[in-house]
């Protein structure tokens, strides 16, 4: 095989697993957008928030130590201790639920009935709240974020494929553990809301505020329940992208990368955001690659935006959105 | 002391027995004195009637007459400034719609409020959701009880999907569904609560003759085999008049007359308000 098909077919592997980080935070959008008509522009900040409550918690933080070290004199910065990952995220995710609980019951819950763009305001002064307080919460500083998962490239698929073309593929473990825990994340989500009585309640909501009411559902309660499970697929993508990256406050920006893959698969679908994700990652990687020397590079900036522009004149409703029929 | 109210007065607080046999239990519902206004509006202008237990009450009107917005006010979506709403001899309080739903009333509305997205199956089953009682814990943790939980329900949904002769149906999305069939879901969605009280908001509107008649006779069917209590708007006279066995006539808010179908049709006021009075 040609060294040229065989590296587009590298970095073709590599965009989907891009793609599969750009699906995680579009997912958490979707989710939220499905169940309350609220566009959360808060959604990659809420990845943030978790990823530093995380580090903070895992590395025994003091939180506000800032705050009270400036107001007290004191010189506190830790509690000395080291949480094993696993109680870390477990702590993380109920500070997840505290705070879905939270923003319903001092923001939402007030605003019911109120245009979708006064909803959207309320988020992105949310957006903002939120940085605002994981930076005095835990400092502005960028952190390290070592959960255990695996990382660097993968031997046996670089030893596997150099035998098979004389080619070795770099295709990072992280990338590979991030594809199997959001899959392993997707399927559970499909179950818990096609098979379970709150997952059925949880559609019914989506569907019509009204009727559900009417059948007994309370909407603050399936609000909270919705808003906390975005909480923890925030919390995953957080992970993964802080595992990557480090934590580091241009992490709340990656939810601009999820606004185009929403655009490509639709706001009110499951599988529209992990297509859509996908696509992105992999049309992004192969633009650069392909058209990125003709033009001088850095078409990953804008690509994104670019097609979802096209969607938006050609396809408004996105791949697996729901076509906006009016019956007149 | 007008007719209307002497009517209501005039009957056995332990109930009695319809021509047709059927036991007319005791006071189930009562409202006293509602008063509901929309800013300067009085939608409703203190109105106390009864539901009986086993009855199937209808509430007439002319359009605006204030019929839907009292229905509202039983199924706890408005909430009166004036007036006691008692259910089971006891004053309820202040409640949301979702509590007065899990209370045991249910409901379908005027202009068919179903999951337009999910099969007909999947839009009854949540009429299941609160006999279901397993927490999101569980749900998510305990497959085996949760699975147990579905089955039951499975079954007495699937009873009504048979006794509504929908089974035809059953795995279509809802949102593929003509109009009259999307009225039957709705109801069979409102029975697979098991609700004490059924509200039925114009069960009928905008369905053909044959249709019409399908649906009166399910409404029969119900509360003959399940026992339930039904209150029912409805614009057609002839349809109202034939099913239920106590009327309530509301006019610009104002109860107008309240008796059998025989007592309503022969009210004066009641003449009046369908077929117009000269004024002069």
């Amino acid at each position: 095989m040609p060294d040229q098909l065989l590296f587009a077919m590298e970095v073709f592997l590599n965009g989907l697993m891009a793609g599969v980080l750009y699906a995680l935070v579009a997912l958490g959008f979707v989710l939220i957008f499905k169940a309350s008509g609220i566009f959360n522009y808060a959604q990659g900040v809420m990845a943030l928030f978790a990823a530093l409550t995380l580090v903070g918690i895992m590395e025994g933080q003091v939180p506000f130590s800032h705050l009270i070290n400036a107001a007290f004199g004191t010189e506190i910065h830790h509690f000395g201790w080291h949480l094993p990952a696993v109680a870390a995220i477990l702590l993380t995710g109920v500070v997840m639920v505290a705070l879905a609980w939270a923003v319903n019951r001092l923001i939402f819950r007030h605003l019911v009935g109120q245009e979708p763009i006064i909803l959207f305001m309320a988020t992105i002064g949310l957006a903002y709240f939120m940085e605002g307080l994981g930076d005095i919460m835990w400092g502005a500083d960028i952190k390290k974020l070592d959960v255990g998962l695996p990382q660097g490239i993968n031997a046996w698929i670089d030893e596997t494929t150099f035998n098979a073309f004389g080619y070795g593929f770099f295709i990072d473990n992280l990338d590979i553990w991030a594809t199997v825990i959001a899959a392993a994340l997707v399927i559970a989500l499909t179950i818990f809301s096609q098979y379970s009585k709150q997952g059925r309640a949880l559609r019914a909501v989506a569907d019509d505020h009204q009727a559900a009411l009417s059948v007994g559902i309370s909407l603050n309660f399936i609000w909270v329940l919705v808003w906390s499970i975005a909480g923890f697929v925030a919390l995953v993508a957080g992970i993964m992208w802080g595992t990557k990256s480090g934590v580091q406050f241009s992490l709340s920006l990656i939810a601009l990368k999820a606004l185009p893959v929403l655009m490509l698969g639709g706001f009110t679908s499951i599988p529209g955001a992990i297509v859509g994700g996908l696509i992105i990652g992999v049309g992004e990687k192969l633009f650069e690659f392909l058209v990125g020397p003709l033009v001088g590079g850095a078409t990953e900036n804008w690509f994104a935006y670019v097609l979802a522009l096209l969607f938006l004149v050609f396809r408004p409703q996105g791949l697996f959105g729901e076509r906006i029929i009016e019956r007149v | 002391m007008s007719l209307a109210e002497q009517i209501v007065t005039d009957q056995p607080a332990e109930g009695w027995v319809t021509q047709d046999g059927r036991q007319i239990g005791p006071v189930m519902m009562e409202m006293r004195n509602i008063t509901l206004r929309f800013g300067g509006v009085e939608a409703i202008k203190d109105i106390s009637f009864d539901i009986r237990q086993g009855e199937i009450r209808a509430i007439i009107g002319p359009n605006g007459a204030g019929k839907s917005s009292m229905l509202n006010v039983i199924s706890g979506f408005y909430n009166p400034q004036e007036g006691e709403v008692w259910f089971h001899g006891q004053r309820r309080p202040r409640m949301r719609p979702y509590e007065v739903a899990r209370q045991g009333v249910a409901r379908t509305f005027q202009n068919i409020a179903l999951f337009e997205g999910m099969t007909v199956l999947d839009n009854v089953m949540t009429g299941r959701l609160n006999h279901m009682t397993s927490g999101v814990f569980r749900q998510a943790l305990w497959f085996g009880r949760a699975e147990r939980e579905e089955i039951e329900n499975r079954e007495k949904v699937e009873r009504i999907i048979d006794f509504l002769e929908i089974q035809s149906i059953r795995k279509t999305p809802v949102a593929r569904l003509p109009y009259g069939l999307k009225k039957r879901v709705e109801l069979a969605r409102a029975l697979a609560a098991e609700p004490k009280l059924l509200l039925l908001d114009e069960p009928m509107a905008g369905m053909n003759v044959e249709e019409k008649e399908d649906m009166s006779r399910f409404i029969l069917d119900v509360n003959d085999e399940f026992g339930t209590t039904i209150a029912l708007i409805e614009h057609d006279m002839g349809v109202v008049m034939d099913l239920s066995d106590r009327v309530v006539v509301m006019d610009y808010g104002r109860k107008i007359g309240d008796g059998t179908p025989d007592e309503v049709r022969s009210n004066q006021d009641v003449i009046d308000a369908y077929l117009g009075v000269a004024h002069d």
